[in-house]
């Protein structure tokens, strides 16, 4: 602080707009942070790859030969099939729920503030607490899930002990944190035109024909920006595979973190985890460039926006 | 990043109902009404695993585990947060922790956010679009790209089992979403007020300050409680960087008893109420900012 404290002493009296030392001196906890904690960690893991290290021993040079690994460890095969299924299945069932909800708690209905409280109570519920609960909700013999099926004659499900059922089960958990997608579109749908949506219907279209001409074409920013983050976000699952699976059974929620983590700090990986750390970057920019290439088919920009 | 600018436009609360009409049509009245009926229904299914919970947290043992499930503890136990402090995993320990990281984080995350915004919003210096433009990318940067480098970084300056590595990166404003948001509130003031207190005398430190600081508590309180949620709940990074366990914060300890407490679920359900419930006050009086948070960013929650 004592640096910019004299900066400004310096300054006193009326600084000219345009400074150089001032602007770098306000700027300088992001450039020493951004070059500190960002930039030499990225470079430092990108020459990483290049190497074969244990932390207790020296760093061996190692060539391609993390890279070649990578490509057919089958640990790191499940890890991609299993974070591609979940991602590919939960991101667009839970914008189908947030949208319909926020949809829903957009009519006049008695309660909307306590409605959107209630669904939106999920999201502040700690993540590792949330992981710690639904272990239980899964319990096959004391959790509330297989009590509240077998209200419905469902035998037991063995949830997070079968392979099959493990990632469903995650994915389902995944529904019940849709509160951020919610309040966003609720706040979307809170701004569409009044005078639009009187247009369709004096035009003849009823409630639905309304949605599908007016509300939804005004919505498909939202819709797509809730898809990145969601796809981004699904993609760097860790906490609920850590506590509730520790990615079993069978590695059936072996998710990509999960695996750098493992390589890194379990197994003393630490060249083949950022070789792996690489591998899912570049995933997740490809499928976010992916998205927005898609995006120009279906996204509706209004005119004289950005 | 145009698409995490977008939400900025949108007002935070939706009052307009989607269908208004003066009068509305017996069909459309009964079909409301099964609406109301099924959306009850289903928050209250939402409400269900964080009630059950809590309510699990003041059962005995023998009601934990009982058939058919015992929903509300016929007498509630509140022993058992007694010996979630008393058992031998130091919960106060785990909770100081947790709250010095938390504030140490929260206030370099405000302090070095603010003056970086300043310098993007307020100040024209050579190479600025530049590291603007740096900023906004690093903002979709997945952490754990930089994860392994960072942490042989921090073990060789001697930072491995401290607090440092969870702190002092944040002091370096490396959440560009945060710095970004106090940028836009900083542009969206009038710079006559400081051009008045340059007349005074003043320096830039002192308007940023005395001006532009109290002048943005809205977009300040939305990054405090952002960033007290992001800190609060990390998990990752005090598990990897933390060996020994009086170090450990609550994310953490919570961890910790749901793996050593394996017989006894109402403790582990009582840390994670434990856990919950300074949240839980939190959300209570600052709704606002997490709402406006999220319709500004998208982000947040935790």
């Amino acid at each position: 602080m004592t640096v910019l404290q004299s900066a400004g002493r310096l300054l006193t009296g009326g600084g000219p707009r345009r400074d150089w030392l001032t602007g770098y001196l306000f700027a300088s906890p992001f450039i020493l942070g951004f070059l500190i904690f960002i930039a030499y960690p990225m470079l430092h893991s990108a020459w990483l790859i290049m190497f074969e290290w244990d932390p207790l021993r020296e760093p061996e040079f190692a060539g391609f030969s993390n890279i070649l690994k990578m490509l057919e460890d089958p640990k790191v095969n499940k890890s991609l099939f299993n974070s591609f299924f979940y991602t590919v299945i939960a991101v667009p069932v839970q914008l189908c729920i947030s949208f319909t909800l926020a949809l829903a708690l957009s009519q006049p209905l008695w309660f909307r503030d306590y409605y959107r409280a209630a669904f939106y109570l999920p999201i502040i519920v700690p993540l590792v607490a949330s992981a710690v609960v639904w272990q239980r909700v899964f319990h096959p013999e004391f959790g509330i899930l297989n009590e509240a099926l077998g209200w419905f004659g469902v035998d037991p499900i063995r949830w997070l002990f079968e392979p099959q059922l493990a990632k469903p089960a995650f994915i389902f958990m995944s529904f019940w944190a849709i509160g951020r997608q919610m309040v966003i579109f609720i706040a979307g749908l809170g701004n569409i035109p009044e005078s639009l949506k009187e247009a369709a219907s004096l035009d003849g279209a009823n409630a639905f024909g309304r949605l599908r001409t007016v509300v939804l074409p005004l919505m498909t920013p939202l819709i797509f920006y809730n898809m990145v983050i969601a796809t981004v976000n699904s993609f760097q699952t860790f906490i609920p595979a850590m506590i509730m699976t520790e990615g079993g059974p069978s590695d059936a929620t072996l998710f990509v973190v999960l695996n750098i983590y493992r390589n890194a700090f379990q197994y003393g990986r630490m060249g083949y985890a950022s070789t792996l750390a690489w591998e899912l970057f570049l995933i997740i920019v490809g499928f976010t460039i992916m998205q927005f290439v898609i995006s120009r088919r279906w996204v509706y920009y209004e005119e004289g926006d950005n | 990043m145009s698409v995490t600018q977008m939400p900025l436009e949108q007002p935070t609360a939706a009052q307009a109902p989607l269908v208004a009409k003066p009068r509305r049509k017996l069909k459309e009245r009964l079909w409301l009404v099964a609406l109301q009926i099924l959306i009850t229904v289903l928050s209250v299914t939402f409400l269900v695993p964080t009630l059950w919970m809590i309510s699990s947290s003041l059962k005995v043992s023998t009601e934990v585990f009982a058939h058919p499930i015992v929903w509300i503890p016929r007498d509630p136990h509140w022993a058992n947060y007694v010996t979630a402090f008393t058992g031998h995993l130091p919960l106060a320990s785990f909770i100081w922790n947790t709250v010095k990281i938390v504030v140490f984080a929260v206030l370099g995350t405000l302090l070095s956010s603010s003056l970086v915004a300043y310098s993007f919003a307020r100040i024209d210096w050579p190479g600025k679009n530049f590291w603007f433009g740096l900023l906004l990318g690093t903002m979709m940067l997945p952490d754990i790209v930089t994860l392994v480098p960072r942490f042989i970084l921090f073990r060789t300056i001697g930072w491995y089992d401290t607090f440092y590595p969870l702190i002092v990166p944040y002091w370096g404003a490396v959440m560009a979403l945060y710095v970004f948001l106090i940028r836009q509130f900083f542009m969206g003031i009038p710079g006559e007020l400081e051009d008045a207190a340059y007349i005074d005398g003043a320096s830039r430190l002192r308007t940023l300050t005395q001006i532009l600081m109290p002048l943005s508590k809205p977009v300040m309180a939305t990054v405090a409680v952002f960033a007290l949620l992001q800190h609060y709940n990390d998990f990752l990074n005090p598990l990897i960087y933390l060996k020994t366990m009086d170090k450990f914060p609550l994310a953490v300890g919570v961890k910790m008893f749901n793996d050593f407490e394996v017989q006894h679920w109402e403790i582990v359900f009582a840390v994670s109420t434990i856990m919950l419930a300074p949240i839980l006050v939190l959300f209570v009086f600052a709704q606002r900012f997490f709402v406006q948070g999220i319709t500004m960013t998208g982000f947040g929650g935790r």
